[in-house]
């Protein structure tokens, strides 16, 4: 595969802290797929997007997102993608419709697109009557919300979350999730990290299974199954016996 | 457990926090670096005697009975005391009411609530008092060293200064949560902090240029007016002065009274300290509502990095007590520049100091904020633009609210005197320029709330930025007054700008 056809290619990708977080990872997701990085805790799904993200720098591999070397010209790859991470960053002396003029700002879009768009993003994630009210006051789920909006405000390509849905209620998970499928549909990419299988079970196109850094299975549920051997079971099962084999192997 | 127990465990946990509290401010939240802290505190309270022998040595030969214009000294050096301990702790209280990380737990405990928040009362005097005592001890020492042990009873005076300080403290913000409600109190008690904390030196500094045309409140002080106006020798005004000279009898009305002063207080207050920390929580809750929707503004992204840090400077309650009690500093100068009209006194060069050394406090609290107190670190690292650009913006940022700031006082300064004025706008910007540098080498990530703890995540970044504040403003004195020597007051103070980027971790 041409990396022009890739949302995100990575090669090599190596993080070490005091131990090695990710492992010469390699992993490439496909334009307008929604794609779910499951994995136990401290398996490497947020060092890797953050590395992603610009936010950590690799000590080896490379990132390219829609072609663009990451690492070469970061500010190329940051115009085309946005990152939401599990605990939300807003700021509390703003309100949504401050913070999203802001980061719309912050992403040059013109203030005639970004002034509808935001409006529209906040009435459908629940937060029209507040959009004028400071963050300050707001719970964690408004929040996460608030910085949803933000990520989206700028129409990004690649969208990468880290646990978008914790916090949320029901009502509000099923908010985002269908806001992520609109943009699936709409030709946009989608990575996300999340604990809850069942949300990568029922959106996802492609699941990656990552375990000490590395990726250890991905494909679809059905792949998944099939190189797994099992026909008919959940997503839970075969993540469970994927990580009890790398476990067991390490 | 009976209630005197849980009473006890409860007042243990109280100082246990607060010894870690004051352990984690020294120590910058590094457990490592205590030992460090503790022999670098000991090194620090050495030092302090000599400026405290220079200040008060010539004092201690004072005995009872006293005249006017020692007694008048001394009871305003234990009033400033006061106001610097009221001032602190209205700080403390308002902490208390507003920071929940415990509050929620008190009080959905079992425990007798007035019980609980009588030792919460009285753990804010101890901490009062005792930080009051740690800080006056070179000055007692001083004084017992040349006076003689009597001078000891000063340590209870600053006891019973710090009980009656806590004590108000808490009257007036629980009258300000009845009086204004919750939503206003936090920024009009941090408000009242500064101004009660500056504004006792600064109201003398005013008198003194008024009356006399100095910037000595020294002057104020000893003068025959005031000696006029003093009551007479008996008065209870004098019971703190005359406690501080060794009066035992006195000093121990001064403890009762002080100690029932607190009763009152946690009788009255203590059962109300539930409904208002409840206030306060739930306002937190409450959202503020901004004005209305308006149209979003062109511009470049360092544009909207630039509004966006403005708008957060503009609504910022710390930064508008910190500012306010700069502004305040510079109050006596601009009165004492607006009084020089008139004359052509020298001593206007005594204005210049003063206004770079402002100058330079506040862009490092205004850098800090900016540079490193970013609630959405990762929105700004994951935009498109350039680390450096965004740098530059936020650098930006602070010059202009340096500017907007002094330009006016350096206008004015300029139709007196215009190489004075180019002298003080040069020194005004290099100091700006190195406290936000010093700000740039230290940087760390961290909440704008943090900004009280600003100068614990490094010591070296806090004295560096003191000692470059001073520097220049000596500078800017000298090359008015002596200008050869003005040239090695800048060197000195370039080469302590060097040093602290060669220690500092961003070149490392």
């Amino acid at each position: 595969m041409k990396s022009e056809e890739s949302a995100l290619a990575l090669r090599g990708l190596t993080k070490r802290f005091d131990r090695l977080a990710v492992d010469a990872l390699d992993l490439t997701v496909r334009t307008g797929e929604f794609y779910a990085l499951v994995g136990p805790n401290g398996a490497g799904k947020t060092t890797t997007l953050r590395m992603v993200a610009g936010l950590l720098k690799p000590d080896a591999g490379s990132v390219a997102i829609f072609g663009i070397d990451a690492l070469a010209d970061p500010v190329a790859a940051k115009q085309v993608m946005a990152w939401v991470s599990d605990e939300p960053m807003i700021y509390d002396k703003l309100t949504p419709l401050e913070y999203l003029e802001f980061v719309a700002g912050l992403w040059g879009i013109e203030p005639k697109v970004s002034q509808g768009c935001a409006h529209e993003l906040l009435s459908s994630l629940g937060l029209g009557p507040h959009m004028n009210e400071r963050c300050e006051g707001f719970s964690k789920g408004m929040r996460q919300k608030v910085a949803l909006a933000g990520a989206l405000v700028h129409d990004p390509r690649l969208i990468i979350l880290d646990e978008p849905l914790t916090g949320l209620d029901a009502v509000s998970a099923r908010h985002v999730k269908g806001l992520l499928g609109e943009r699936v549909r709409g030709g946009c990419t989608v990575i996300m990290t999340t604990h809850i299988l069942e949300v990568a079970e029922r959106m996802a196109d492609r699941i990656g299974v990552i375990a000490s850094g590395r990726l250890v299975a991905e494909g679809t549920l059905g792949e998944l199954r099939q190189q797994n051997g099992h026909t008919d079971t959940s997503l839970e099962d075969l993540f469970i016996a994927l990580v009890d084999v790398k476990a067991e192997a390490a | 457990m009976s209630s005197a127990t849980a009473l006890s465990w409860f007042a243990r946990h109280e100082l246990r926090l607060a010894w870690r509290e004051w352990l984690a401010m020294m120590t910058g939240g590094r457990r490592k670096r205590t030992r460090v802290a503790i022999i670098g505190l000991i090194i620090f309270a050495a030092i302090m005697h000599l400026p405290a022998w220079a200040v008060i040595g010539r004092y201690a030969d004072v005995e009872a009975p006293l005249d006017k214009t020692s007694a008048i000294v001394l009871t305003s050096t234990i009033f400033l005391a006061f106001a610097l301990m009221l001032s602190q702790a209205i700080e403390s209280v308002t902490r208390v009411f507003y920071a929940r990380a415990d509050l929620d737990l008190i009080m959905s405990s079992p425990a007798r609530l007035a019980n609980v928040f009588s030792i919460r009362i009285a753990a804010i005097a101890l901490t009062v008092s005792g930080m009051a005592l740690v800080l006056s001890t070179p000055f007692v020492d001083v004084l017992v060293l040349e006076g003689g042990a009597r001078w000891f009873a000063a340590f209870g005076v600053v006891i019973a200064v710090g009980i009656t300080a806590a004590a108000l403290a808490i009257a007036i913000t629980i009258a300000l949560f009845r009086l204004i409600g919750p939503a206003r109190t936090r920024l009009i008690a941090q408000i009242l902090a500064a101004i009660i904390g500056a504004g006792f030196v600064i109201a003398l500094q005013i008198a003194a240029i008024l009356s006399y045309g100095t910037l000595s409140r020294f002057a104020v002080l000893t003068s025959d007016a005031a000696a006029a106006f003093a009551p007479e020798a008996d008065s209870v005004v004098w019971w703190p002065a005359r406690a501080a000279l060794g009066d035992v009898g006195t000093l121990l009305m001064l403890l009762s009274a002080s100690l029932v002063l607190l009763g009152v207080v946690m009788t009255i207050f203590a059962p109300r300290f539930a409904d208002t920390a409840a206030s306060a929580a739930a306002h937190a809750v409450a959202s503020r509502q901004s004005r209305g929707a308006r149209t979003f503004r062109k511009g470049s992204r360092q544009q909207a990095l630039r509004r966006k840090e403005f708008l957060l400077l503009a609504r910022d309650p710390w930064l508008l007590s910190q500012t306010l009690m700069q502004l305040l500093y510079l109050v006596p100068p601009a009165l004492f520049l607006w009084r020089s009209f008139s004359d052509s006194s020298t001593a206007i060069v005594l204005i210049t100091p003063v206004i770079v050394m402002a100058a330079g406090q506040l862009a490092g609290g205004l850098a800090w904020l900016t540079i490193c107190g970013e609630d959405a670190a990762d929105l700004v690292a994951t935009a498109p633009l350039s680390p450096s650009s965004v740098i530059r913006a936020k650098v930006e940022v602070v010059l202009i609210a340096i500017g907007a700031v002094f330009t006016p006082l350096v206008a004015a300064l300029a139709i007196l005197n215009p190489l004075q004025a180019a002298v003080t706008a040069c020194c005004v910007l290099i100091g700006a320029i190195s406290a936000t540098a010093i700000q740039l080498w230290f940087r760390v990530q961290a909440k704008r709330s943090q900004f009280r703890r600003r100068q614990t995540s490094s010591r070296l970044a806090t004295v560096a930025e003191a000692f470059t504040s001073i520097g220049w403003a000596a500078t800017a004195a000298l090359a008015l007054a002596i200008p050869t020597v003005a040239i090695v007051s800048g060197a000195i103070t370039i080469a302590i700008l060097a040093a602290t980027w060669k220690f500092s971790p961003r070149r490392a």
